[in-house]
């Protein structure tokens, strides 16, 4: 088992694109981590990086202490889920989760041991002479992370693993992967564009945009204080409100209405500054009759969420969201008072937390 | 509904004449070798036919034991299975080493190569070279040699082939190869675990290519090759055609089916187990 | 918090380790990718480009088979050319064989095979294997074999097809020479683009098909609006290959022998007498020149086109 280390990775393709820009990033031996980020901000490209696929344009890629910037693919001592598998169409189940060892120069006999082994461990016994062309989707993306497996590599590299699964598979397939990784302790990184997936399985995380890495932190601190707007507005699976505010002495200004300073920014606020203020829809106390501190406005939108209800509110010529508990949604078009929790609420200067 | 019935009996009637077309010279190959005395007409060999009613003539093997009897006629078979499997096999990997390097690495100046051997190709493996060929054969000392013929057949189908198997390599999907490559296998090891499985149909396909060009080729061997116990069957077929000036129609049918019966066995054995299609077709 | 690393040192030799570093899918990088070419490429310099160019210095010389210019050929720089670009009998050669290429590849084998594809596009089972065998054997059968069997079938006397056609005695060879090489060769070379139609066809996404049927699109309107913008790339790739086939093909010389009086003799069976049985070598390989830049020119034109319409 081993920590990557990555300074100042940089990747530019012949076309000119800068895929990744001078990266800093560490993930500790034995570390579950997300890689995060819309389609196109380089997350493919960081991975293939360290995997060895793609030679650095410039920095280093360190894996358990060795420089391996320069080193061909085979001898790095990873492991890649590919976001497609690439499975050998051509080999049963046993000969693809034994490859790894037949690179080795593995026998023949103790190779297909231990493929009987993994496959076992994964639920794949029964099909093991199965070609993958006669699997379904999840029990392929079994066999892909059984042969990574059977690697006993440093560490593991997963492209989106979960995305070719249908909804329901894939959260089956997020808790099976997290207790596997807890299991073997293998430093994971883990790419996703799904930021559920990241949140539920990730001991830390990273948010990319374009290149960048945007914020580092652990599921609960990239979701309860997202260091800008960007990672504000990509997490959580209903977006955060983000409101043009200005500073009145020791409240804001927010559409109309004045709420308090948030807690984490008081007297870091210059009167008259003109802001972003942001709060999650769920961290709103929504009630029917006037509340003090509230967002007053009428309900435009209802939307069932299953056990709660997303309420839009038109607070002037904005609309506020809240997230209200079940059996207390409003009607459409009924006045309706959404109170921010001061705890929770965030204020962002120039795109950056306050 | 007359639509529909409309255009069932026009593409039965359409597939009809294709058929037709395509199987009515083949009927003379199928129906001579057996009959008595054949002529050009297609007689059906039935046994006591021929006397007198049309369509019909006595059915016979004595074609096949004189084809047996002559003494170049099956050696020539064997020259020519020989020079056809020597050549298709050097010339498949050949091609596909060629063409995967060619797939996956961009060399400069590639596609241009490519075209500009495919047009020499055209050209030379046709009449224009062969005096080149023949003084170049002399020098290199490759006269009466099958290896030399066999070289200098693979020198002029390597190009279409190359660019045949190249088409094949670029639709297959890279991550296959990456993932090899991940898990330590080199570039060899992917080549002959990866690549060679998952593009066998299109070296299956390059394969029937290759063996029905030089089982077919008149004009090299008859040039480089005088030893007539090396000489293959398609120049052997040419001594029967002007035997004292006139075609021995027996001779002629005859080992003319015997020498068509190898390619069809192969292309059947080979599209039964591969599938014999140019893959992703060429492309682009 | 975030775990940053202290900036990076600038890493010497960086460029060097890139380069090293081969990023092609199977890592073969250039050395090995040059390697993996090399013997192709040394047995088609020896045996392809070598005599090519052979072949255009001798058009520059009186190079015979016999005589005193068989041992010591003079240089006469491009007169042969210019014999060749005056002499009549070259540019009916040339126009023969533009109708051969016309007639047989383009339309013939390129109108069939796609017909045939087309029909039988989304068949399964003994009728597609049986018409696609027989296609393909007329393609894989040695042509000295398949030339005899077309002698025998347009035979004069007792030809299957003039019993058939009821018109005994009638000379398909002499009377027309070059149809009968035209429809031969379809025959003959229908196969090759019958496999890459239906390969091609078989790309083309169902869903776009039915989205035009759904439209009210006809079958002709699919073929144009659908299926035509679909493999347009693979038109033109397989008319670049059967062209430059059918252009220098030399089969058509088994069947008619170039007669009679010359009035199916193309190019390729053109050089062929002025080289073999005249023995003038330095002519022959001059219009074997002439042949390469006419390719050359069709091959422009087809990749032009394929560039164009992408
Ligand atoms: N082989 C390549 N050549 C040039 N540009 C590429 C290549 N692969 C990816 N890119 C570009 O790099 C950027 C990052 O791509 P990628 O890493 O695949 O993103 P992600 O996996 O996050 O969707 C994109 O802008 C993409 O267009
Ligand atoms: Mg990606």
């Amino acid at each position: 088992m081993a920590a990557i280390e990555l300074r100042g990775l940089t990747k530019v393709y012949p076309g000119g694109v800068t895929a990744l820009d001078a990266l800093d990033l560490v993930v500790p031996d034995g570390e579950f981590f997300a890689l995060l980020g819309p389609s196109g901000c380089g997350k493919t490209t960081l991975l293939r990086t360290i995997a060895g696929l793609e030679a650095a344009t410039g920095g280093a890629v360190v894996i358990g202490g060795r420089d391996v910037t320069g080193v061909q693919p085979g001898e790095r001592d990873v492991a890649m889920v590919f976001q497609d598998y690439a499975l050998f169409p051509h080999m049963d189940v046993a000969d693809n989760i034994a490859y790894p060892l037949r690179i080795k120069k593995v026998p023949k006999g103790a190779r297909r041991g231990k493929a009987a082994e993994v496959g076992a461990r994964l639920g794949l016994d029964g099909l093991m002479d199965r070609r993958p062309g006669q699997l379904s989707g999840g029990q392929q993306q079994r066999v892909a992370l059984a042969r990574v497996m059977a690697t006993q590599a440093q560490a593991f590299l997963f492209d989106e693993p979960l995305s070719n699964l249908d909804a329901r598979l894939r959260l089956e397939a997020r808790t099976f992967l997290k207790k596997l990784q807890r299991e073997l302790g293998v430093t994971t990184v883990f790419v996703t564009h799904d930021q559920a997936e990241a949140l539920a399985m990730a001991d830390r995380m990273a948010v990319m945009e374009a290149g960048h890495i945007r914020q580092i932190g652990t599921p609960a601190e990239v979701f309860q204080r997202p260091a800008n707007t960007f990672v504000a507005a990509f997490i959580g699976s209903t977006p955060m409100n983000l409101l043009d505010a200005t500073v009145r002495g020791d409240t804001l200004e927010v559409a109309g209405c004045k709420v308090p300073v948030p807690a984490s920014a008081e007297g870091r606020l210059q009167d008259g500054e003109r802001l972003v203020y942001g709060v999650r829809p769920e961290y709103m106390a929504y009630s029917d009759g006037p509340a003090d501190a509230a967002l007053a406005g009428k309900v435009a939108i209802v939307e069932n969420l299953g056990a709660s209800y997303l309420v839009t509110l038109d607070v002037g010529d904005v609309a506020v969201q809240a997230v209200v508990p079940e059996g207390r949604e409003p009607a459409v078009g009924s006045d309706g008072h959404a109170v921010p929790r001061r705890d929770r609420a965030l204020v962002y200067r120039d795109g950056e937390l306050v | 509904m007359i639509r529909f019935v409309l255009g069932r009996i026009g593409f039965y009637a359409l597939v009809a004449v294709v058929l037709a077309f395509f199987t009515l010279p083949l009927l003379w190959l199928v129906t001579a070798p057996f009959t008595a005395d054949p002529t050009y007409e297609v007689r059906v060999p039935l046994p006591g036919g021929g006397r007198g009613d049309g369509g019909t003539a006595a059915f016979t093997w004595d074609n096949f034991r004189a084809v047996l009897e002559h003494p170049y006629a099956l050696p020539s078979l064997y020259n020519s299975v020989l020079l056809s499997a020597g050549t298709a096999a050097l010339v498949v990997l050949l091609a596909a080493l060629a063409a995967y390097a060619l797939s996956r690495v961009r060399l400069p100046g590639r596609d241009a190569l490519l075209y500009v051997l495919l047009l020499l190709s055209s050209i030379i493996t046709g009449t224009a070279a062969i005096v080149p060929l023949f003084q170049l054969a002399v020098e290199l000392d490759l006269i009466d040699s099958r290896l030399g013929l066999v070289l200098i057949l693979t020198g002029g189908l390597l190009p279409a082939a190359i660019f045949m198997l190249k088409d094949f390599m670029d639709s297959t999907p890279k991550s296959y190869e990456e993932s090899a490559r991940v898990f330590g296998a080199s570039p060899l090891q992917i080549v002959r675990h990866v690549v060679v499985p998952l593009v066998r149909p299109g070296l299956a396909t390059i394969a029937v290519w290759a063996v029905a060009n030089v089982w077919g080729n008149f004009l090299m061997p008859y040039l480089l090759l005088s030893d007539v116990e090396k000489q293959p069957a398609a120049v052997i077929t040419y001594t029967l055609y002007t035997e004292g000036g006139q075609a021995n129609l027996r001779l002629l049918s005859t080992f003319g089916l015997l020498y068509s019966v190898p390619v069809v066995l192969m292309y059947l054995f080979v599209s039964k187990k591969y599938g014999f299609r140019f893959h992703g077709g060429i492309k682009r | 918090m975030a775990q940053a690393t202290s900036p990076p040192d600038a890493a010497p030799g960086e460029d060097a380790r890139a380069r090293r570093h081969s990023t092609d899918a199977a890592g073969l990088g250039r050395v090995r990718a040059a390697l993996f070419t090399a013997p192709a490429l040394a047995l088609i310099a020896v045996f392809l480009v070598f005599p090519a160019l052979w072949v255009l210095y001798l058009g520059l010389t009186t190079y015979r088979l016999t005589g005193a210019d068989a041992a010591e050929p003079q240089f006469v720089g491009l007169d042969n050319f210019v014999e060749a670009l005056w002499d009549p009998a070259f540019w009916d050669s040339t126009w023969l064989t533009v109708e051969f290429v016309l007639g047989s590849a383009v339309v013939g084998q390129v109108g069939l095979g796609f017909t045939i594809a087309w029909l039988l596009r989304d068949r399964r089972g003994p009728l597609k294997r049986l018409v696609e065998g027989l296609v393909i054997l007329a393609w894989i059968l040695p042509s000295a074999v398949v030339s005899f069997l077309w002698v025998a079938l347009l035979d004069r006397d007792s030809g299957t097809l003039n019993a058939l056609l009821g018109i005994p005695g009638f000379p398909w060879l002499l009377d027309h020479p070059m149809l009968s090489i035209v429809v031969f060769n379809t025959w003959r070379g229908t196969a090759f683009s019958m496999m890459l139609y239906g390969a091609a066809l078989g790309n083309v996404p169902p869903s776009h098909l039915e989205s035009a049927r759904l439209a009210g699109a006809t079958g002709w309107q699919q073929l144009r609006d659908v299926v035509f913008p679909h493999i347009k790339g693979h038109v033109l790739t397989n008319l670049l290959l059967i062209s430059l086939w059918t252009f220098n093909d030399f089969t058509p010389f088994m069947l008619t022998a170039g007669g009679p009086d010359g009035r199916s003799e193309v190019l390729a069976v053109h050089v062929y007498k002025v080289a073999v049985q005249s023995g003038e070598l330095g002519y022959g390989a001059a219009l074997s020149t002439i042949i390469l830049l006419i390719n050359l020119v069709v091959a422009v034109f087809y990749l032009r086109l394929l560039r164009s319409k992408r």
